[in-house]
């Protein structure tokens, strides 16, 4: 559904993506590890077209993500840190985006509105909001219209425990629902419930791309954090 | 389009300066028309407030708005929405708003003061003069990343428009004083769209004698027909460039 051909991006003199190349596929929840700086971040934001790759490029259902911006109707995306203009508050921004993306369909799934119960922060201006507040609103707008992909940067940093434990849930349905779901985390331990495949990086390249279960069978290992430290250990 | 403009327009409502640049234009309109004998003076008066304030207040709210929106630009970049349209609806939302002050601020007092026609390029020169820094700004601020830096190129860029360009011209001219340069002058005073504006309205009020010396020049060489479709010409093409140039900057730009 989504691939990656060949994409470099260098940040002045650091190459942070070297020639990556990767396919992600429908029904799929995916796991992008690696250590900080490795460019997960830099890579979720290409795709999104939030930055511009310096070669290479993104195929979304077979077609250029070049050609037209559409694609971004069906990606829901929840960023590491939420930024949002300060002066807004909750309601106007939900609603800025709804009304923004009104045009494709009327889908709106709003459960993880109703079970952070935003309702009644809604007049809250963004600026006052705690980074866990934040990033229930993010999660809340990655989920809203109910899009066919979901790019969570970290999703669970930042969030009590019960609120983790709803959007993992919630992560758990819609790969139920046959969506593509792109995650990024540090904390392994809680990707095992989540993930069907793993996406290793380092410096930039591919190290290895693999799904759960020949991950665990290659390593002898029981868990995915156990696995990535024996692979690390024994140098890939 | 008209969506986003819609919630850019409120937030700069919403930020009282713009009211407050209405409230001080108006102010200094009125006072100056009240205390002057004649309407000529009058306008010679707010013409000067006129080219000193509004370049001054486009440039650094534009400025420090575009480094402000910075969240907002990128919330919507992560939506299906153009790169074009959010830059656009930027733009768009501070011209309306900033001409919409002037308009009232100094538009309406001019109006009722002077006669209709001076009235008209008066208030078209205060709004073209806010577009043009509206789009100065916006090229300086996606050019530099640094907020403090970002915002003293645009005051640097305000200081030379307002107050060295005249004055290097003036040099040149004494300087090379034993030349014929007059159409070199004249060409230079295309560079500066707050010496074209002054240009305009002293071309319609006909006092070239306080002209400053590229508008004596001005006026000579082109007439007073074929000095307004020039100017004018000029003038938008002082919106176009920048805003051009600064959004192809921003279209490639890593957010």
């Amino acid at each position: 559904m989504i691939e990656i051909r060949n994409i470099s991006k260098k940040f002045g003199k650091l190459q942070v993506l070297d020639d990556l190349q990767l396919q992600l596929d429908r029904g799929e929840c995916i796991a992008l590890i690696g250590p900080n700086g490795c460019g997960k971040t830099t890579l979720i934001k290409i795709i999104l077209g939030m930055v511009m790759p310096d070669s290479g490029d993104i195929w979304f259902d077979g077609r250029s993500i070049r050609k037209d911006i559409d694609y971004r109707k069906h990606i829901g995306y929840m960023p590491q840190i939420g930024r949002y203009p300060e002066n807004m508050t909750i309601g106007q921004v939900i609603d800025m985006i709804r009304h923004i993306r009104k045009s494709d369909a009327g889908r709106i799934d709003d459960s993880l509105y109703r079970d952070y119960e935003i309702e009644a922060f809604l007049h809250k201006k963004m600026r006052t909001l705690s980074g866990g507040t934040t990033q229930k609103i993010s999660a809340t707008l990655a989920f809203l219209f109910d899009p066919e992909v979901l790019i969570l940067d970290e999703p669970t940093a930042g969030l009590d425990p019960l609120a983790a434990e709803i959007l993992k849930d919630k992560i758990i349905k819609a790969r139920g629902e046959g969506k593509l779901i792109l995650i990024t985390s540090h904390l392994l331990s809680e990707l095992d419930d989540l993930v069907t495949q793993i996406v290793f990086m380092q410096e930039g390249r591919l190290v290895l791309h693999k799904d759960k279960a020949s991950l665990q069978a290659l390593t002898g290992q029981s868990s995915i954090a156990r696995s990535i430290v024996h692979l690390l250990k024994s140098g890939v | 389009m008209t969506r986003i403009l819609k919630y850019v327009f409120i937030d700069i409502l919403k930020n009282k300066i713009v009211v407050a640049y209405c409230l001080v234009l108006a102010m200094f309109s009125w006072v100056s028309f009240g205390l002057e004998d004649s309407t000529g003076k009058g306008i010679l008066t707010v013409l000067n407030i006129v080219l000193l304030t509004v370049p001054l207040v486009s440039v650094l709210f534009s400025t420090i708005y575009i480094y402000n929106s910075n969240e907002f630009i990128e919330l919507l970049a992560s939506h299906p929405v153009k790169r074009q349209t959010i830059w656009l609806a930027l733009f768009t939302g501070l011209s309306l708003s900033l001409s919409t002050a002037f308009v009232i601020g100094a538009g309406i007092p001019v109006m009722v003061f002077s006669e209709p026609g001076t009235a008209i390029m008066m208030t078209l020169a205060g709004v073209f003069l806010s577009v043009i820094f509206i789009a100065i700004a916006m090229l300086s601020s996606i050019y530099t990343r640094d907020k403090a830096k970002g915002i003293g190129v645009s005051l640097m860029l305000w200081l030379y428009f307002a107050l060295l360009f005249d004055g290097i011209v003036l040099f040149l001219f004494f300087q090379f004083a034993d030349y014929p340069i007059e159409n070199v002058v004249v060409m230079l005073s295309a560079l500066s769209p707050v010496d074209l504006c002054r240009i305009l309205i002293l071309l319609h009020l006909d006092i070239s004698a306080m002209m400053g010396y590229t508008g004596a020049v001005f006026v000579k060489l082109f007439g007073t027909g074929t000095g307004l479709v020039l100017s004018f010409g000029l003038l938008s093409m002082w919106v176009m460039i920048p805003y051009y140039l600064s959004m192809r900057k921003f279209i490639n730009k890593d957010l």
